[in-house]
């Protein structure tokens, strides 16, 4: 199963960007082979359609979750239809290191 | 000129399959699957499985009366089309959201929903602990309304103004310097 993690930074100690859309970095990491691959977001600086945009990116690396901040009104429906789960964090300094850690406990 | 939003069609869960194909018979293997939205397959089961009036059923996807039966007789055309020519149907895309519960892990503090709802949700998805509670339903899409407010704000000379609902910024003609408008990006 993939899930994809929204980053401020291409290392695992950079902390989750609480935005979706407009995120610097995502995170796509791999349950099964425990693979970790940085994306840079191209849609960072789009003033319009960011959200819509980056879900077609992610969804093309056929993952099952996200993980990030916030999800705004035009993406919950498309993630819905596309039947992907969101996970939001409130709290904004959490290291990606930190958030693959808890998803590795069992 | 701006293209017509679509309003959002709700519904209550995604159907189980994904499609049907034809057997028997002379099928064209080639023959362009019939897509058949997800919105037209709600406005059949509320139609004629859960046997609703078209009135009561546009209540429930939350679509005017009008709208639900050019849906609904959109989906008979479609199925009318896959049966006479024997071709295959996905069913799939469409303009909709469903009924989201949003849950609440009481270990990690993290928000999620359940996409699957056919699946019952036992561990959070992050910590897989089994402690969560029920925040939510997910906002109706009256609420979007409340996302366009904001501020319009001229990219040449900056001036600002307050978004007016219903006049989209990049159609309006800054009072200035003429250049046209464009919504202020929020700060985070």
């Amino acid at each position: 199963m993939r899930v994809a993690i929204t980053s401020t930074g291409n290392n695992l100690d950079s902390t989750l960007d609480p935005r979706f859309g407009r995120c610097a970095f995502f995170v796509i990491y791999d349950t099964d082979t425990k693979a970790i691959e940085f994306i840079p977001n191209p849609n960072k600086e789009a003033t319009e359609g960011a959200g819509p945009a980056s879900v077609q990116l992610v969804a093309a690396k056929d993952v099952s979750k996200i993980i990030s901040g916030e999800f705004g009104m035009k993406i919950k429906s498309l993630l819905d239809s596309l039947q992907i789960q969101m996970i939001a964090i409130k709290e904004p300094d959490k290291t990606i290191n930190a958030i693959i850690a808890m998803l590795e406990t069992k | 000129m701006n293209r017509r939003r679509k309003c959002l069609r709700k519904l209550l869960e995604p159907p189980k399959i994904k499609g049907f194909s034809p057997f028997g018979g002379e099928i064209n293997e080639n023959a362009e699957p019939i897509n058949l939205l997800f919105e037209e397959y709600e406005a059949l089961k509320l139609c004629d499985y859960d046997l609703l009036t078209h009135f009561q059923a546009s209540v429930e996807m939350n679509v005017s009366r009008p709208t639900f039966t050019r849906i609904y007789s959109s989906t008979r055309k479609k199925l009318a089309k896959a049966f006479v020519e024997g071709r295959r149907l996905n069913i799939e895309g469409g303009k909709v959201y469903f009924d989201t519960i949003w849950y609440q892990c009481g270990t990690c503090h993290s928000q999620f929903n359940n996409p699957k709802m056919e699946i019952p949700i036992n561990n959070c998805p992050l910590c897989n602990s089994q402690q969560f509670v029920i925040v939510g339903v997910d906002a109706k899409p009256d609420d979007v309304k409340s996302d366009t407010a904001g501020i319009c704000m001229c990219p040449k000379c900056g001036f600002e103004q307050p978004h007016e609902i219903g006049s989209p910024c990049m159609e309006r003609n800054c009072p200035k310097c003429n250049a046209l408008m464009r919504r202020k990006p929020r700060e985070n």
